[in-house]
């Protein structure tokens, strides 16, 4: 699976199309907590957690010190949820704003939150304005994760950013949910 | 005989499920998704998974 990850990476960097297939790694994991009331997802096929994995155990760019305790306390990691969540709305905001018409499409990709680097050469063909946008969004969204997630793993040890995950504590809230009925 | 066994911080685990890969003897899971638990009968308290869990909350402990 991490090759699939690596795989859209790369090709999100030719191809702005491609960035819609990351929709894949926020749907699957929501469907397999709520109808399976698990995280397989994550245990099992997250590529984004394969490829921490092959960088600090395989590669061995980790320098394997755990965590501090406050990256996966309850405050910080909800936090941090609802500090992506609003990215995440937002993103869908402009691209409903390029819809109609109220904004004009920006060829960038806006990375660690503050940055937006121009990305205008992965834009090679002519889809309508608002879909590329979503493309554009979510591409950095995604990449912003990995980035975030390799620094992580070189300071602490691999797969710290799933102590801090939005998707992995969305899921297991879900879970948690579903184990108290 | 063995001396000690692991042990985690049920209300800190995120369930990433790294321990489980880890494990050499298959003896943790991830109970619904919610956290990792050890199989106090299987674990032999070698340690690894106290080395490779992000969050850092298994602790090789000793038996009493």
């Amino acid at each position: 699976m991490w090759i699939v990850s690596a795989t859209y990476f790369v090709m999100g960097f030719f191809n702005i199309v491609f960035a819609w297939f990351g929709m894949i790694c926020f749907i699957i994991p929501l469907l397999v907590a709520i109808i399976g009331g698990n995280k397989i997802w994550c245990n099992k096929y997250c590529g984004r957690g394969q490829i921490f994995l092959v960088l600090g155990n395989k590669l061995g760019f980790s320098r394997g010190k755990a965590a501090p305790r406050w990256l996966s306390s309850i405050w910080f990691r909800n936090g941090f949820l609802v500090f992506f969540m609003s990215f995440f709305i937002n993103m869908i905001y402009v691209t409903v704003l390029v819809a109609k018409d109220i904004r004009s499409l920006s060829e960038t990709v806006n990375l660690l939150w503050t940055i937006n680097v121009p990305w205008h050469w992965a834009y090679p063909v002519e889809i309508e304005p608002w879909k590329a946008q979503f493309a554009f969004g979510l591409y950095g969204i995604m990449l912003t994760s990995v980035i975030v997630g390799i620094v992580l793993t070189i300071i602490y040890r691999p797969r710290t950013w799933c102590v801090c995950c939005p998707m992995g504590n969305m899921t297991q809230m879900i879970c948690k949910l579903k184990n108290k009925e | 005989m063995r001396k000690y066994i692991a042990e985690n911080d049920r209300g800190r685990c995120v369930a990433c499920g790294v321990c489980v890969k880890t494990c050499p003897r298959n003896a943790i899971s991830i109970f619904r998704g919610c956290y990792a638990v050890v199989n106090n009968e299987v674990c032999v308290g070698c340690g690894l998974c106290e080395k490779t869990c992000p969050a850092g909350i298994m602790y090789k402990v000793k038996i009493a």
